[in-house]
């Protein structure tokens, strides 16, 4: 087991190293809280149903991270250690091979959860953030949503013969999902058709499920947003367990 | 060093490994001793990558016996990683890892770690604690990589394909830190494909080729096995007759071309009957040089065969 923090603990440092990933990790949802912040503000907005800009945008953006983390940077990161040979140089010591891809989850759980904390205290501290939800359901399904994504991020790097693959995948659904979701451009705007479509889109489902806990809806509510993200989960997982290879 | 081997630290029966129609290694069997430094040598896909990694647990073979350490790779691999050192061919660490860091996490993952500070000394990569791995040069990724090997104090050492891509300075390096190994009592099992790196450093050499072993014995007496021609090149002016030298006891031919003359023949005598010869008919002669066979020559006539249709796979 010590093995294993000390590993996690190394890798939150690497991540930390890698200005590509700390960037759209942690700053660049802050930066397009500020930007789009600035333009509307948190007033009382019909527009959001009576709701201000930020009070609405902050729920989606954890969705936006929670999103890159997994289709992009769990998918590159286990991708390129398979092929750069990192997971073979790990797998000849006595560490459990699990070990070496449940810290991969962790680390990135950390970094996802520690880009939403700074997103939230800043549209708190500069925009007043309004919170009406529990916590505990909050964090439920943030955590579910997270390791769904992560497992499709497995997935992603199970299928791919090679890193450069695995990011192509990566980008080409991280680009749909992070636009017609509602992640990033409210779902408000869209016309009708585009509506009904981002139901075919994952990540909506973690933007439907972050706003509507974000407010206090009851998990009830929000049956088919759970079960979709279970479903997810369990889809990554599997196929991962039957197609990841080591080298 | 020489058989009998008391104890054993590798024990192969039966090996065979096939990847789809192609025997990658078929059927070898071979014993290491405790305190040897053994080589295996062969030419690119020869079946080396593939046993050293069935001995490291990391590859399943298809059938076969393997004691490592009186261990079953297969069965007991984890508790055989606490043992042994590994050195992979193609392998890696994250890019943005610190020296020290790697270190540092490699050594926790064992039960009896050795302290990793005086590695780096050993290894010269004190300077370099601080540094991330892309940063790293080849030669000094490589002792990287033989740090980590030795982390866990380990028995026995596996190193594939130590010294490839390194330049000769850093190659003759490797070596020393090999024979430092042994000298602290431990067991090192190679693979090289450099013959000069197998003739310096091991106490045995087994050539495999097409996933069979050719040959398996001591350098020298692998070399003296090959019942090739010593060669004798030098320079001498025009007035001297090479047919002079045919007579000689041993000598099999004489060559001149322009001012340089090539005397082949055999026999531990022969450098110092054609020296004499010619110092006894006054011939005034430089830049005399012998060519002995080595085991390159070894290697390149065992293996000639596949050389021919291409040996590599």
């Amino acid at each position: 087991m010590k093995g294993f923090w000390k590993l996690a603990w190394i890798e939150i440092k690497i991540y930390l190293r890698q200005p590509e990933a700390t960037f759209f990790t942690l700053a660049f949802p802050i930066l397009l809280l500020l930007l789009f912040g600035s333009i509307y503000g948190n007033k009382p907005n019909p527009f959001f149903d009576g709701r201000g800009m930020v009070d609405v945008s902050t729920p989606a953006y954890l969705a936006m991270i929670i999103g890159s983390t997994g289709l992009l940077s769990i998918a590159i990161t286990v991708s390129s250690y398979r092929e750069k040979g990192v997971l073979r140089r790990f797998r000849a010591t006595p560490l459990r091979p699990a070990a070496v891809l449940a810290s991969q989850v962790i680390v990135h759980f950390l970094m996802t959860l520690i880009g939403g904390i700074l997103l939230i205290v800043t549209a708190r501290l500069v925009y007043g953030l309004h919170f009406a939800g529990r916590p505990l359901a909050v964090l439920f399904g943030f955590t579910l949503s997270c390791l769904s994504f992560f497992a499709v991020g497995f997935l992603l790097a199970s299928v791919a013969r090679t890193a450069r693959v695995a990011y192509i995948l990566g980008m080409v659904l991280y680009f749909p999902n992070l636009f017609l979701s509602g992640a990033t451009i409210p779902k408000q705007t869209f016309p009708q058709a585009l509506r009904a479509a981002s139901k075919f889109i994952p990540l909506t489902h973690v933007v439907n499920l972050m706003q509507g806990l974000w407010i206090g809806d009851p998990l009830g509510k929000h049956v088919l947003e759970v079960a979709v993200l279970a479903g997810l989960l369990v889809l990554g997982v599997a196929v991962s367990a039957k197609a990841f290879r080591w080298e | 060093m020489n058989m009998p081997l008391a104890t054993l630290a590798i024990e192969v029966k039966s090996l065979a490994k096939s990847y789809g129609r192609l025997k990658a290694v078929d059927g070898i069997s071979f014993a290491v001793g405790a305190g040897e430094i053994f080589g295996m040598v062969g030419p690119n896909g020869a079946g080396k990558t593939t046993t050293i990694e069935c001995l490291e647990g990391m590859r399943s073979p298809d059938s076969g016996e393997i004691r490592v350490l009186g261990l079953d790779p297969r069965k007991d691999g984890r508790e055989l990683r606490e043992r042994i050192g590994v050195q992979l061919q193609q392998s890696s660490l994250p890019d943005d890892m610190k020296v020290w860091e790697a270190l540092d996490l490699f050594s926790s993952y064992y039960r009896k770690p050795a302290p990793w500070q005086p590695l780096l000394d050993r290894l010269e990569i004190t300077d370099k604690r601080n540094v991330r791995f892309s940063k790293l040069s080849g030669g000094q990724k490589q002792r990287l990589f033989i740090a980590l090997a030795l982390v866990n104090d380990p028995e026995l050492v596996f190193l594939d394909e130590l010294t490839t891509g390194l330049d000769p300075h850093a190659r003759r390096s490797m070596w020393d830190l090999v024979r430092g190994i042994r000298e602290r009592g431990k067991t090192v099992f190679l693979t090289t494909h450099y013959m000069e790196e197998a003739e310096h450093l091991c106490d045995r050499v087994l050539v495999i080729d097409h996933g069979r072993i050719v040959a398996l014995d001591s350098p020298a007496n692998l070399v003296r096995g090959l019942k090739s021609e010593v060669r004798i090149l030098f320079t001498a002016g025009p007035g001297f007759d090479p047919a002079s030298l045919e007579g000689l006891p041993g000598v099999s031919r004489v060559e001149r071309i322009g001012e340089r003359v090539m005397v082949a023949g055999q026999g531990d005598r022969l450098i110092c009957l054609v020296i004499n010869a010619l110092d006894a008919r006054g011939v005034r002669f430089r830049d005399l040089r012998t060519e002995q066979p080595d085991l390159e020559d070894v290697f390149l006539a065992l293996t000639a065969e596949a050389g021919l249709d291409g040996g590599s796979r």
